[in-house]
């Protein structure tokens, strides 16, 4: 991999462990303009979420709640996302004409 | 500007859900010509970049913040299609794991997010790379199509809860559009910068889209 593709893993890891407990707790605009409004009162929550909100439940410090729920996070991306892409790039190989660089796959 | 359960009506979100869900299949298909081999690993660190980079709110007035949505930076790195694969994956993520945007909003978020917020903006960064097919025209693009593609977003949003009866379009789009012009720029340079130093050793980071 690139260095600087590493770089910029590195960079998410310390946004997630070490900035996002720092990060601004307003309101985004949509929420903003929700409360403006008063729509933001219909808002529901329709499943339990294992890690709600940023912070793993279970842990009273919130900011280390939200540094630990943003590190799970951005492995759990990394690693699926990783994944649909080896899947997307394996389906095409068995169909068209880059099957020639490794043997392994599925 | 992640739509949480409960603001849009079923017709909506359902149709949403139909057309976000076209539209994914149809860029699982395309991805699988765009994306490189080698490109994978590539793919992996930008949704997790983008998913940490959602998580930092940054202030943008009196009580209101913003944070990056990526969309127009992961498709000037890896090509849009897999940009909008890449977002779709941080929003069922976000949805189904930190409530974060609603599950029966997903479609609607993914199409706001994952195409027009892509799409679009992709778009005028193409417009620029024609007019200076060079570093400066990919920055200024990069800039600009991330601009874009954040106030055109927050207009799909706005659209939707309209649909769904959650006030007028006039003042939705306007209240939406007001905070969105200004978190449109943070979109532009963090997309920038990153697009910027990812290009700045290697060129050839950036897609080709000569003869694509």
């Amino acid at each position: 991999m690139r260095k600087e593709i590493v770089v910029l893993l590195i960079l998410a890891v310390v946004l997630a462990l070490f900035v996002s407990p720092f990060a601004s707790s307003s309101p985004d605009g949509l929420e903003r303009v929700g409360e403006d409004h008063g729509f933001i009162d219909n808002a529901e929550e329709l499943i339990n979420s294992p890690i709600p909100d940023y912070a793993i439940p279970g842990i009273t410090n919130e900011k280390v709640a939200t540094s630990v729920a943003g590190i799970v996070g951005t492995l759990l991306t990394l690693a699926v996302a990783y994944g649909i892409g080896y899947l997307v790039r394996n389906r095409s190989e068995s169909g068209s004409k880059v099957r020639n660089q490794q043997g392994g796959g599925k | 500007m992640h739509i949480p359960d409960g603001l849009l009506d079923a017709k909506t979100f359902g149709t949403a859900w139909a057309i976000g869900g076209v539209f994914m299949a149809f860029a699982v298909a395309k991805t699988n010509k765009e994306l490189k081999e080698r490109q994978i690993p590539f793919m992996g660190v930008m949704a997790a970049f983008i998913f940490a980079a959602q998580m930092i709110n940054l202030p943008i007035g009196v009580g209101v913040s913003g944070h990056l949505l990526g969309g127009v930076m992961a498709a000037v790195l890896l090509g849009p299609w897999s940009a909008s694969i890449i977002m779709t994956t941080v929003l069922a993520l976000q949805a189904f794991v930190f409530l974060d945007g609603g599950v029966t909003a997903l479609g609607a978020n993914i199409i706001n997010m994952a195409i027009i917020g892509v799409f679009a903006g992709y778009g005028i960064y193409l417009l620029f790379r024609k007019t200076w097919p060079n570093r400066t025209g990919t920055l200024v693009g990069t800039f600009v199509g991330s601009w874009v593609s954040v106030v055109l977003a927050a207009t799909a949003c706005a659209i939707e809860l309209a649909l769904s009866g959650q006030g007028s379009l006039k003042i939705l789009l306007t209240g939406l559009l007001t905070w969105h012009v200004l978190i449109g720029l943070v979109e532009a340079v963090i997309a920038t910068a990153v697009v910027g130093y990812l290009t700045q050793v290697r060129p050839d980071l950036v897609k080709q889209t000569a003869k694509a």
